[in-house]
């Protein structure tokens, strides 16, 4: 069942990847990614990760995604063009090839390593959310308060770089 | 029981789809989604790892990840309302006056 849940979850982000990459219009890529945050978000599930799936949707495709498809309305983009390098025919065939052989050299490695303090049983005993909680206000509070100030600066940059500037001599008409 | 290889070549393959959408579309908006779609790639092999290697800490990175690409998207679209004031594009490459 898991496998089933997995095949959907990864071939679907995947394809919803490469519409995000491929697509013309810029609130269809939007859209695009939104599939994909949200499929990406139920392979968390799939990882015993709940606490990341309720930040990923909240978070990533409630927030983030939002202000994307915000400034794309704001701005009301034209389609643009894509460019691929005139010579790039030859370097499918190499890419391929090479692609194939870190597939092929991932699917044998059986990345076997030291375990770590956090085995299935323990944290789905008290939950995903409780074994996150207390590992990061015990040895990761220090990177939390960091991401905090990081987050209090991008706001700062944010609303500095958006606000509306002096009125300076604007030669064309809009 | 999925292998974690699949989930590596799953984030490997994201990963490099973000990074075709970084260097071929020309979109500057488009470009910042292609580089959210290489920070879920690796948010998948931290997680994946986190699981199959049984500790914790792959989980809180990438939340630290999610908390930094939000801060990566707010900077990033206040710099293209910024530059779309000014020049009316969001072409990447009429995007040049930093490399005088």
């Amino acid at each position: 069942m898991v496998v089933v849940f997995f095949t959907y979850f990864a071939l679907a982000s995947i394809v919803a990847g490469v519409m995000t990459v491929a697509l013309k219009h810029p609130v269809h890529c939007g859209l695009a990614l939104l599939a994909l945050l949200l499929h990406v978000s139920g392979l968390f599930i799939l990882l015993n990760a709940e606490f990341l799936w309720a930040v990923q949707v909240i978070v990533y495709a409630g927030a983030i995604l939002v202000l994307y498809l915000f400034v794309l309305m704001l701005l009301n983009l034209k389609t643009d063009d894509r460019y691929f390098h005139s010579s790039y025919r030859y370097f499918l065939a190499p890419a391929a090839i090479g692609s194939a052989y870190v597939l092929f050299l991932l699917m044998r490695s059986p990345f076997k390593g030291a375990k770590g303090d956090a085995p299935t049983v323990a944290v789905l005993q008290d939950g995903d959310t409780y074994a996150v909680g207390i590992k990061m206000f015990s040895d990761y509070l220090l990177q939390f308060e960091i991401v905090g100030v990081f987050l209090l600066g991008a706001i700062i940059g944010a609303i500095v770089l958006a606000k509306t500037p002096k009125p300076v001599v604007d030669k064309r008409d809009r | 029981m999925v292998p974690l290889s699949a989930y590596v070549a799953v984030s490997a393959v994201l990963f490099l789809t973000g990074l075709l959408g970084v260097l071929i579309r020309r979109n500057f908006i488009i470009v910042l989604m292609s580089v959210e779609i290489m920070l879920n790639a690796a948010n998948i092999n931290l997680v994946a790892f986190s699981y199959y290697l049984e500790s914790m800490a792959g989980q809180l990175v990438a939340l630290f990840i999610i908390a930094i690409a939000a801060g990566e998207a707010a900077i990033g679209l206040a710099i293209i309302i910024v530059v779309f004031r000014g020049k009316i594009s969001t072409n990447v490459d009429e995007m040049n006056l930093l490399k005088w």
